[in-house]
């Protein structure tokens, strides 16, 4: 048994309002330099629709994460190694910018230096590739909220994969946001698939970087990541990924996603997990078994013996008690709510959703909280608007039981915390989900109490690793101080943008301040300044 | 120097000079360019902006160059000597050297034809290019025409030149000391424009998109499929630089 902590994100989709604050503060970070417009290492993708790039869960056509060969062994989709060498001058799955969207900016100059006339001067839109001027016709929000769902959701592959027929008119259509990030998997396919080897898994965290200096933009990573949220820049010929916001998370902040989300619907902790388990679980033969697969992987640090073993293989104790509180470890393995996107991948993916216990289609099934039928909750998870299948397809490989057991928690839940606030008494009984008193307080206090610090259990990196760490960023292509990144001086924001410094005393001093400076800081205890 | 006694100023700044200012530059260039641009180091792929003509243009460009490359050790490299030694005949020689490298000339040109097509026409290509690699490409342009005319004009279709008698001794010359400037010097004159501008992309080489040659990454069929990196002491920025490399190299950042 390897014992290994990865970093966790859950996202309660319950919660989120497609406002796309995450996608906003998360560009202003990391991507709003040139070549890297059209990158969102955040974005929230109304469902259904085709996502971004389009139809990046057709692995069909993408041929991205991993799948089993004819002797049940795992084996990147994309096709061999010498395969991967051989079209290294094509890379036949590759999407292009159409696939994305052309990116573009306005011609801005034009509203000072139009000459004076009645009409308020317009600005047209200027292609950010060629400089020439353009027409948009699709963006990372073209199918925000549903538009141009009639033409085009149906096209989406979670729907296709449905064998209930799906109509989107008026009165039976739905819609929910899916926030996404890099999964930060526990087999990533983009490592394998790196012919460089720039791309790596942080053994601490287990967070995926790619290191900007060892990348020569073979761009096989960006055909190898079924959710594509490995990007190539074009200006840079670099590939480029969501960071986690290692600074960040080393210093015990949550990412910028998360920290700015408005709904507070994610959650940030540690999961641990036997690294030794991980092949053996992706190599799962049924599809639908790989939810429960991975769920196997990971390790229960309420146990003393894991506790044990895990300190004795070099995770830090304080690691291993933040692991007892982190809110994924509840939410994915002791409450079973959370689920992971598209497991079919094999990928093992690190970022889970509590799917959204969306308005009831059927007016009359709204009735379902009755306190003399409490089975009755039963009957209201299956008249969701969502339909259940569709979730499945996105969360569990199509298997429709896990899904519909999540989402009666989720309802028992709530019909158990709306009586205790009426004072009706309600008594679930064993039927009910097995929704324990305990079980029901801790959800009741992960999910809609949700504490800032219930949230985000994120310890930080040890002090005594702070100098090596900070030298590992100036060569591991923190993105934003790489050559022409905004933190080299060019147009973007503020240098200096390593958050945290601790001086001698273990004390931590924050960096970032208003107006591009670092901040006077103490001794710093890095030794390469 | 004997090889280079009678020469004059002009023959000996081409044939002596310049190939070894160029040899200098190269491998001067590459080591200073691998220690302070690690960032610029990159194919610069346009995939992302066309991919239909990629598709044809890349890989037969890119397998053409190979038997090019392998073409020019045999003919360059490899002493006429041996080849007899080995019991080839002169003819044979001659047959396989015209025919091969015709089909290795047409696989180039086309590829070249179709990338270089997509590099001007295409706006979004054309865009990322930057001034240097508008320089390489062109004088690789230039020795891949002059290349074909020597292997298909004069080898195929022509009455044929045995190169392995000037060029070739020239060129191994070079790298015991000792060229032979007169063999060169009184090769046709396509030959001798064919080799300065080859001499003059391995100047420009270091400091181009071309350095993404040297990254073909074999040992990747070798390697574990995940990678873990711990956090390891790294060396620090080099002095004076800042934490910066150099930025007039390669691309505009």
């Amino acid at each position: 048994m390897r014992v290994m902590a990865n970093v966790c994100m859950v996202m309660n989709l319950d919660k989120c309002i497609g406002c796309h604050t995450c996608s906003v503060t998360c560009k202003q970070t990391w991507t709003n330099r040139p070549g890297a417009e059209y990158m969102y290492f955040n974005n929230v993708e109304t469902k259904p629709g085709l996502g971004y790039p389009r139809r990046y869960e057709d692995q069909g056509q993408w041929k991205g994460g991993w799948e089993l060969d004819r002797k049940g062994r795992l084996r990147l989709k994309g096709g061999s190694r010498l395969r991967r060498l051989l079209s290294i001058f094509y890379n036949p799955d590759l999407p292009t910018i159409e696939d994305y969207h052309e990116p573009y900016t306005y011609d801005y100059a034009r509203l000072i230096t139009a000459p004076a006339g009645t009409q308020a001067p317009s600005v047209s839109t200027r292609s950010a590739l060629t400089g020439r001027e353009m027409n948009p016709t699709w963006g990372a929000n073209w199918e925000d909220d549903l538009a141009g769902a009639p033409q085009r959701a149906l096209g989406d592959p979670n729907i296709e994969a449905m064998a209930e027929k799906v109509v989107l008119d008026f009165e039976s259509v739905f819609m929910f946001y899916l926030p996404r990030i890099c999964e930060h998997c526990l087999n990533p396919s983009c490592v394998a698939s790196c012919p460089s080897g720039a791309m790596y898994k942080r053994q601490e965290d287990g967070i995926v970087l790619v290191d900007q200096d060892r990348c020569r933009g073979w761009r096989f990573c960006v055909s190898g990541c079924p959710y594509k949220k490995v990007y190539f820049n074009h200006r840079t010929g670099k590939a480029e990924k969501c960071t986690f916001c290692f600074p960040r998370i080393e210093a015990g902040l949550p990412t910028v996603c998360s920290e700015t989300c408005v709904g507070r619907l994610r959650y940030l902790g540690l999961m641990l997990y036997d690294a030794d388990a991980v092949a053996g679980a992706a190599a799962t033969p049924d599809p639908q078994d790989l939810y429960e697969a991975q769920l196997s992987v990971f390790l229960d640090p309420h146990d003393p013996a894991v506790a044990a073993e895990a300190e004795r293989q070099g995770v830090p104790h304080d690691w291993v008690l933040a692991a007892r509180r982190s809110p994924a470890y509840s939410l994915i393995a002791r409450h079973r709510v959370a689920l992971p996107l598209h497991p079919e991948f094999r990928t093992m993916p690190m970022v889970w959703y509590i799917p959204p216990l969306s308005p009831v289609a059927d007016v009359t099934a709204a009735v379902g909280y009755d306190d003399a039928d409490p089975a009755a909750v039963f009957a209201t998870i299956d008249a969701l608007r969502v339909p259940v299948e569709y979730l499945a397809n996105l969360f569990t490989a199509g298997k429709v039981e896990p899904v519909r057991a999540s989402l009666q928690k989720l309802a028992v839940l709530r019909a158990m915390m709306r009586a205790q606030q009426l004072g009706v008494p309600f008594r679930p009984g064993a039927a009910l989900g097995g929704l324990s008193d305990a079980d029901a307080e801790d959800l009741f206090r992960l999910l809609a109490i949700g504490r800032y610090e219930d949230r985000y259990v994120v310890p930080p990196a040890h002090a005594e690793d702070a100098g090596r760490l900070l030298a590992q960023h100036s060569l591991s292509g923190c993105s934003l101080e790489s050559e022409g990144g905004p933190g080299m001086g060019g147009d973007g924001p503020p240098d200096g943008f390593h958050l945290a410094r601790r001086d001698r005393q273990g004390r931590l001093h924050l960096a970032l301040s208003p107006g591009g400076r670092p901040a006077p800081r103490g001794p710093s205890v890095e030794g390469n300044e | 120097m004997s090889g280079a006694s009678g020469a004059s100023v002009p023959q000996l700044f081409l044939w002596v000079i310049l190939p070894y200012v160029t040899l200098a530059i190269f491998v001067v260039g590459h080591i200073w360019r691998y220690r302070y641009d690690q960032f610029g180091w990159t194919s610069r792929s346009t995939e992302l902006q066309e991919k239909k003509l990629l598709k044809w243009g890349s890989p037969v460009f890119h397998y053409g160059t190979f038997a090019a490359i392998a073409g020019h050790v045999i003919g360059i490299l490899v002493p006429e000597r041996w080849t007899r030694d080995i019991g080839i005949p002169e003819a044979a020689y001659r047959w396989f050297s015209a025919s091969a490298g015709t089909l290795a000339a047409v696989l180039v040109i086309g590829g070249v034809a179709v990338l270089a097509a997509r590099r001007i026409f295409v706006t979004r290509v054309r865009a990322t290019t930057s001034p240097v690699d508008w320089v390489a490409l062109v004088l690789l342009a230039v020795v891949i025409v002059m290349g074909i005319i020597e292997t298909v004009g004069v080898n195929l279709l022509g009455s044929g030149y045995d190169y392995r008698q000037s060029v070739s001794l020239w060129f191994r010359g070079l790298f015991v000391g000792n060229p032979d400037v007169r063999a060169i010097a009184h090769a046709p004159i396509i030959y001798q424009l064919h080799a300065a501008c080859a001499w003059a992309v391995l100047g420009v080489w270091p400091f181009s998109r071309l350095v993404h040659a040297w990254s073909y990454p074999v040992w990747y069929l070798w390697r574990p499929f995940v990678v873990y990196r711990s956090r390891v002491a790294t060396r620090p920025n080099e002095p004076g630089t800042s934490g910066r490399r150099w930025r007039k190299i390669g691309v505009r950042y």
